[in-house]
């Protein structure tokens, strides 16, 4: 089942879209450095992509934007507000839409999405089951709502995290690979998602990816994270010919079968 | 050289502090354990008013926490009152008053046995189970899930498991005393070397207990049942790493657990007297 872009289900109200100021965010585990004094901003209503090799950082800068680890150093506001305080996340709807979508393995689908609203006691049975069904039509899951977690493909998966964050309404969207594990259909359709929730809702978007084609398609601009460091920041355009040869490296890599990169490494 | 020496100080440093520091570490982590418990305990009970709108969890884990443990219980217990009828008799053979097993093994049932094995099959039945469950939320990032949607885990996850034992452990511990005094009993009645009819078997219970020993042993069990869950729902909750350190934290659960029963059973029994 494919994602049609959605034209014309609303899941709720658009709400005000966020901005994020993130100021010299530094980050180690057991002493090992892994964020680096990092220093961006993303603008109300903006995709911002982040990019980078594995184990740049990506990961562990979007869950300091949703307070799930504290800084060792450096803060991230959202909004005007401390993300690391969990007040914030009363103040400011975020959603993150994990890398293995962190669906409730115990509930079906329909639950999941359920989940929230009821939990916060955002209106009746009936008009929570609206919201839902409107989420699920939007990824194209309705026919997924009694499904368990277990008997969805990866590309299901990632479409019912989707869909859970938009029952959410968030005014910040943080989306952690999501069309990793994806055919390039898939992936492109996720991609068409993410660009359509924001014309659709104006809300913010912080994307972590390798996926070039989904940055170059969506991004309003694109940070190059490498070794913790922010090392490129700029639209989209400038990933065509980067300057910087690392940069260059990472998003153009040659294959070169007589110099092997594991042996220059390995040297 | 200069390198050398400056190095030294160093060197001695660490040998005489690392031997203190492996000393002192297991005491440090069972007081960062505590200490995460009663955090834990305190974050439960922030939320303790929205039990009622929980009505549906509560009622899912007095569940699996009573019903489904009941019949283990049940089995143990009519074999533990056994026993203890059958030991006591054996004793007694010799030394001629027999009258007193009923008192024996209704006493032991009720003061000791009975919460004490409610909350050994507690811990390993349901504590080891909720470990597990909690455990593997937080290594496939659930829990995460529930904060980043602004749930507390504590209000959701904890507060209706401990709810639940604190209104399940009664039961279990009743039917624990019932079943142990039955089976101490049918003992009692049909081994050649004891024959003591219930009715007598009974009657000395009657005369020499009240219903404070009983009661005794309720506290006791809610004591026992619900530190077992806070126990077992911090240690899920507190999982690091991959998959491999779910079932870590089940062993690590259900073994603090009966350390932790044996351990309160000393103090409480103390308090009670």
């Amino acid at each position: 089942m494919q994602a049609s872009p959605p034209d014309s289900p609303s899941a709720g109200p658009a709400s005000a879209a966020v901005g994020v100021s993130v100021e010299g965010l530094a980050k180690d585990f057991s002493g090992a450095p892994v964020l680096r004094g990092i220093s961006l901003t993303v603008n109300p209503g903006e995709i911002f992509v982040l990019m980078g090799p594995s184990g740049s950082g990506k990961s562990v800068l979007l869950k300091h934007v949703v307070g799930l680890e504290r800084p060792s150093a450096g803060r991230v506001l959202v909004d005007g507000h401390d993300a690391s305080d969990p007040a914030t996340r009363g103040r400011v709807r975020m959603a993150l839409v994990f890398q293995a979508g962190a669906l409730f393995n115990s509930m079906t689908v329909y639950d999941n999405l359920a989940l929230y609203p009821r939990e916060h006691r955002l209106g009746t049975e009936a008009a929570i089951r609206d919201k839902v069904m409107r989420s699920l039509q939007i990824l194209s899951l309705e026919n997924a709502a009694g499904k368990v977690p277990a008997e969805l493909s990866g590309g299901m998966r990632k479409r019912v995290a989707i869909a859970r964050a938009l029952v959410m309404e968030p005014q910040l969207m943080l989306y952690d690979e999501p069309t990793s594990e994806l055919d390039p259909v898939m992936s492109a359709t996720i991609s068409e998602v993410i660009a359509t929730l924001r014309e659709q809702y104006h809300v913010t978007s912080i994307v972590v990816s390798h996926d070039r084609d989904l940055a170059l398609g969506i991004a309003d601009r694109v940070g190059i994270l490498m070794g913790g460091r922010l090392v490129s920041l700029g639209p989209p355009a400038d990933l065509r010919a980067p300057a910087d040869a690392r940069v260059a490296d990472f998003l153009h890599p040659r294959i070169d079968l007589r110099n092997p990169r594991f042996r220059r490494l390995a040297v | 050289m200069a390198a050398e020496t400056s190095h030294a100080p160093e060197e001695n440093e660490s040998i005489l502090t690392a031997a203190p520091k492996q000393v002192v570490r297991p005491f440090v982590r069972v007081l960062e354990g505590i200490g995460s418990c009663l955090r834990l305990l305190a974050e439960a009970a922030r939320h303790a008013p929205t039990l009622p709108r929980q009505f549906g969890r509560f009622i899912e884990q007095c569940y699996l926490i009573g019903y489904t443990t009941l019949p283990i219980v049940g089995i143990l217990s009519f074999f533990i009152g056994s026993v203890l009828a059958l030991q006591s008799g054996y004793a007694a053979a010799n030394l001629g008053p027999k009258q007193f097993i009923g008192l024996l093994v209704g006493l032991s049932m009720a003061r000791e046995l009975g919460p004490v094995m409610a909350a050994v099959l507690l811990a390993g039945r349901v504590g080891s189970a909720i470990a597990a469950e909690l455990a593997s939320m937080k290594v496939y990032q659930e829990i995460d899930a529930l904060e980043t949607m602004n749930i507390p885990p504590a209000r959701m996850l904890v507060l209706p498991r401990l709810a639940a034992v604190l209104a399940m452990m009664p039961v279990l511990t009743i039917m624990s005393d019932l079943v142990g005094w039955f089976g101490g009993a049918i003992v009692a009645k049909y081994t050649h070397f004891i024959s003591i009819e219930p009715a007598s078997y009974f009657a000395t219970m009657r005369q020499y207990m009240d219903f404070g020993d009983v009661l005794n042993g309720l506290v006791k069990a809610e004591v026992f049942g619900f530190a077992v869950v806070l126990v077992c729902c911090n240690i899920g909750l507190n999982t690091r790493g991959g998959p491999r350190e779910i079932g870590a934290s089940v062993t690590r659960a259900v073994v603090t657990s009966l350390i932790l029963i044996l351990v309160l059973d000393y103090f409480v029994t103390k308090a009670l007297m």
